[in-house]
C-alpha cells in the first residue's frame, strides 16, 4: 500500500515488518523520529519485540551485539556523533560476527555544530567491517532495510542502511509500504547461532594470539566477498517478490558516454535530471550511482568503468587531507583498469549544502573542458 | 553473624564451574572470587566479562576455564551487554536462566559506570558483580576510583589523595532491589547472598573486596587473610541495602584498630602516623553511619 511518508518513516515500518526482537537506541537528530515511531510500535504491539531506551549509543550497540549474539534479530538507529560514539562497539559487532542492522541517518560530525547532511560520519567508519549500503531515496530505505536483515544474517555480518538527513530523513515522498504477509515470505523468520547455550558452554570473545587474530580478520574479509554475492543475490529476489531492486552499483547511458558522472545517495536523483537535460544540448554523459560501500563492489565498478577515459565524481564527504571518500575508493578500484583515466573529484553538498541541476552541471561541464585533471578535489559552491 | 556453611548448598566441595588451570597469579584474589561466584550461581548461567585480570583468569581461546556460557565484552559495557542478553533471553522464554556480569573496580566505578547507571536505572534482570581490588590490576596497578586514600599505585606513587568512590551509594540511590558487599574472606556470606540475588529478579549488584596479592604488596597466600581483616576492622563491613533503602549489617566486625590491616600490605608502607588516624577516624565514622542507616542495629 502506497503511504505519504518520511524517510525516517519508512525505515521504522521496515524494521517493524522486520520483527525485531531487540531494539536498542538513544535519541540523536535527525535519527529520533525513527525510534520514537519503533517506540509508539512497542507500546501498540506491533513491533512485537523489546524497545530498550539506552542511556548512550555506545550501550545500544553493546546491547545489540549480546543479544544479536543470544541469538535475536536485532535493529538500531543512529547519525552522527552517536555513530562516532559507538565506534569502538563497531569493531566489536563485526568482530562477533553479529547480523545487526542499523539505519544511520548521515549527519554533520561536529565541529562546528551542525544538523546537516554530511557522509563523513558513516564514510569514517568504513574499516569497522559493516556493510554499508547507501540509499537514493525513501523507497529505497525502505526496501534495502529488509534486503539487510537477509544479506546479515546470511553471511553474519552486520549491515548499516545509510539515509541522508533531511533530504531522506525529514523529506516526505509516496512509498510503496509491503504488508506484513509479504515481508514474512521475503524474510525467514530470524535463525542465528545461539552462542550462549547453557547445555553446550562456549567462550564468545576470548583473548587470541598473533595468528588466530589474522586468521579471524582472513575469514571476516572472505565473508565480505560472500556478503557482495549476497547482497546481489538477494536484492535480485527482491525485485522478482516486490518489483523493486536497484543492484550494488547502477549504471545508466554508459554506451555512449563521453564522460561519466559517480554519484551515491540523494545527489543522484539530481544528477539524473542534470545530465538529461545535458543529453538535449548533445552532451553524452553517463552515470554511476554506487549504492553498496562495504564490501566495495569493485568488479561492479570495473565492469562498468574499465572502457571510460575521463570519470567525474561527486562527493558529500571529505577525508581530510585527502579527498572525497568516494573518489579515492573509485581511484583505487580502477588502477588496474587497462584504459588509462582521468577522474576528477568534485566536493559537492558537504555540510548539506545544496546541490542543485545547475550545480551538477557545472561539474559536468568542468570536468568536459579540462585538460588537466587535477589529483586534489574541486570545491563546488552554490553560485 | 556469621552464616554457617552448612546452610549454603553451593559451599559443597566438587560443584566447582571453574576449573582448574586458570592462569591468574598464585593466591590471586579475583580467581577465588570467581570460582566462589560461579560455584553459588550454578552451571546453569551465562556469565559476561570484561578487559580486567578476569579476562586473563578466563584463559586463552581456545581454552575456557568457566564451563558456562561466558562472553568478553568491551571493557565499559558489563551492564548494557548483560542487559542485551537478558532481554533476548526474555524474548525466547528462557527469562529463568541468570545472567552474571562480572567487572573490576575500573570496569565499574569509572568507565563502566555510565552503563551500569543506565541498566540499574531501567532495572534490567542481571546480578552485577564488582570485584574490587582497589585499582587497575590488570594493566599493571594504576589508581582508580575505588582506591582508597593514601594507597600507593603506579600512578599515585606518593599516596592517593582522593577518597574511595561510595559505590554502594551510588546503586542504593538507583532503587535497585538488592545490593550488598561481601569479601572473599567471608566465603559463605558470599555464596549466600549470590544465591539470594539470583533468586530475585531486577538489577543486583554484589561489591565484592578482592585483594591483589601484587598491586597490594602482600604475600600469595594473604588474600583471603587480608580480606577477612578488612571486614573486621570495619574498612569494608558486610551489609546489604534492600530497594535501596533497607540497610541491614550482616556481620558484627570485632572492631579491630585499621593499623592491623593496614600494616600488613606494602601499598601502605608509607604511612605516617596521622595517616592511619585519619583512616581510623573516617572508618568509625562510616561504622557509625552504616550503623545509623541500619536501623541502630549493634
Ligand atoms: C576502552 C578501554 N580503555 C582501556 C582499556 C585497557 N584496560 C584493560 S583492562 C584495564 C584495567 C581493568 O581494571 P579493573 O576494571 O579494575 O580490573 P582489574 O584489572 O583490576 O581486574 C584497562 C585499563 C580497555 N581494554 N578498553
Amino acid at each position: 500500500m502506497k503511504q505519504f511518508i518520511t524517510g525516517n518513516h519508512s525505515v521504522a515500518e521496515a524494521a517493524r515488518r522486520c520483527r525485531p526482537g531487540i531494539v536498542a537506541a538513544y535519541p540523536i537528530t535527525p535519527q529520533t523520529p525513527i525510534y520514537e515511531k519503533l517506540s509508539e510500535m512497542e507500546a501498540s504491539g506491533e513491533l512485537g519485540g523489546i524497545m530498550m531506551r539506552m542511556e548512550s549509543e555506545h550501550s545500544s550497540m553493546a546491547a545489540c551485539i549480546s543479544a544479536s549474539l543470544t541469538g535475536a534479530r536485532t535493529f538500531t538507529a543512529t547519525s552522527s556523533q552517536g555513530l562516532a560514539l559507538m565506534h569502538e562497539m563497531l569493531h566489536f559487532a563485526s568482530g562477533a560476527r553479529t547480523a545487526i542492522v542499523m539505519a544511520c541517518v548521515n549527519r554533520t560530525l561536529a565541529l562546528p555544530w551542525a544538523f546537516w547532511s554530511d557522509q563523513t560520519d558513516t564514510l569514517s567508519q568504513r574499516d569497522t567491517g559493516w556493510m554499508q549500503i547507501y540509499v537514493e531515496h525513501n523507497q529505497e530505505a525502505l526496501d534495502s532495510v529488509i534486503q539487510a536483515f537477509r544479506i546479515a544474517e546470511q553471511v553474519l555480518l552486520p549491515c548499516m542502511v545509510v539515509l541522508e538527513a533531511n533530504f531522506i530523513s525529514h523529506f516526505m515522498e509516496p512509498v510503496d509500504v509491503p504488508s506484513q504477509e509479504d515481508v514474512d515470505s521475503f524474510l525467514p523468520e530470524v535463525n542465528l547461532p545461539r552462542r550462549f547455550d547453557i547445555d553446550n558452554p562456549s567462550y564468545v570473545a576470548g583473548v587470541v594470539s598473533q595468528s588466530q587474530y589474522r586468521d579471524f580478520k582472513q575469514l571476516s574479509q572472505e565473508a565480505m566477498y560472500v556478503a557482495q554475492e549476497t547482497a546481489e543475490k538477494v536484492d535480485q529476489e527482491f525485485g522478482s517478490f516486490f518489483g523493486r531492486s536497484y543492484g550494488l552499483v547502477e549504471a545508466q547511458d554508459l554506451a555512449d558516454a563521453e564522460l561519466v558522472l559517480v554519484t551515491s545517495a540523494t545527489i543522484t536523483s539530481t544528477a539524473r535530471v542534470a545530465l538529461r537535460q545535458l543529453r538535449e544540448k548533445d552532451h553524452k554523459i553517463g552515470l554511476v550511482k554506487i549504492r553498496l560501500f562495504r564490501p566495495f563492489p569493485t568488479e561492479h565498478v570495473r565492469k562498468l568503468l574499465d572502457p571510460v577515459s575521463k570519470i567525474a565524481v561527486i562527493d558529500r564527504n571529505i577525508s581530510l587531507g585527502r579527498e572525497g571518500i568516494f573518489c579515492a575508493e573509485v581511484k583505487a578500484a580502477l588502477c588496474n583498469s587497462p584504459v588509462k583515466k582521468q577522474i576528477q573529484g568534485y566536493l559537492a553538498g558537504i555540510g548539506g549544502t545544496d546541490v542543485d541541476v545547475d550545480l551538477i552541471q557545472r561539474i559536468v561541464l568542468d570536468a568536459l573542458s579540462r585538460d588537466a585533471f587535477l589529483d586534489r578535489p574541486i570545491w563546488m559552491k552554490e553560485e | 553473624m556469621q552464616p554457617s556453611a552448612d546452610s549454603c548448598e553451593a559451599c559443597t566441595p566438587g560443584m566447582d564451574v571453574m576449573r582448574s588451570g586458570h592462569t591468574a597469579c598464585p593466591g590471586c584474589g579475583q580467581a577465588i572470587s570467581m570460582r566462589l561466584v560461579l560455584r553459588a550461581i550454578g552451571a546453569k548461567a551465562i556469565v559476561v566479562t570484561v578487559p580486567s585480570c578476569v579476562s586473563v583468569i578466563a584463559g586463552p581461546f581456545p581454552y575456557a576455564v568457566a564451563n558456562v556460557p561466558y562472553y568478553h565484552a568491551a571493557f565499559e559495557v558489563a551492564a548494557a551487554s548483560a542487559a542485551g542478553i537478558s532481554n533476548a533471553l526474555k524474548i525466547q522464554e528462557k527469562q529463568d536462566i541468570p545472567v552474571l556480569a562480572f567487572a573490576g573496580d575500573g570496569g565499574t566505578f569509572d568507565i563502566g559506570l555510565q552503563s551500569l547507571s543506565g541498566a540499574a536505572d531501567r532495572n534490567e534482570d542481571f546480578i552485577y558483580v564488582c570485584y574490587d581490588n582497589e585499582g587497575y590490576m590488570n594493566t599493571g596497578i594504576q589508581v582508580s576510583s575505588a582506591t582508597p586514600t593514601h594507597a600507593w599505585t603506579g600512578t599515585t606513587p606518593t599516596g592517593n589523595t582522593r577518597r574511595k568512590k561510595q559505590i554502594m551509594e551510588i546503586m542504593a540511590a538507583h532503587r535497585i532491589p538488592y545490593a550488598a558487599t561481601a569479601s572473599i574472606g567471608f566465603p559463605e556470606d558470599l555464596m549466600q547472598k549470590i544465591q539470594k540475588a539470583r533468586d530475585i529478579r531486577g538489577t543486583r549488584f554484589i561489591h565484592l573486596l578482592s585483594p591483589c596479592n601484587t598491586g597490594w604488596k602482600i604475600p600469595e597466600n594473604m588474600a583471603p587473610k587480608v580480606s577477612t581483616l578488612a571486614v573486621e576492622t570495619n574498612i569494608f563491613p558486610l551489609y546489604e541495602i534492600t530497594d535501596g533503602l533497607h540497610y541491614q549489617i550482616n556481620y558484627m566486625s570485632k572492631g579491630l584498630p585499621v593499623e592491623e590491616y593496614l600494616s600488613v600490605q606494602g601499598r601502605y608502607a608509607h604511612l605516617t602516623p596521622e595517616q592511619i588516624k585519619s583512616i581510623q577516624t573516617e572508618t568509625d565514622r562510616a561504622w557509625r553511619d552504616l550503623k545509623q542507616k541500619s536501623g541502630g542495629q549493634s
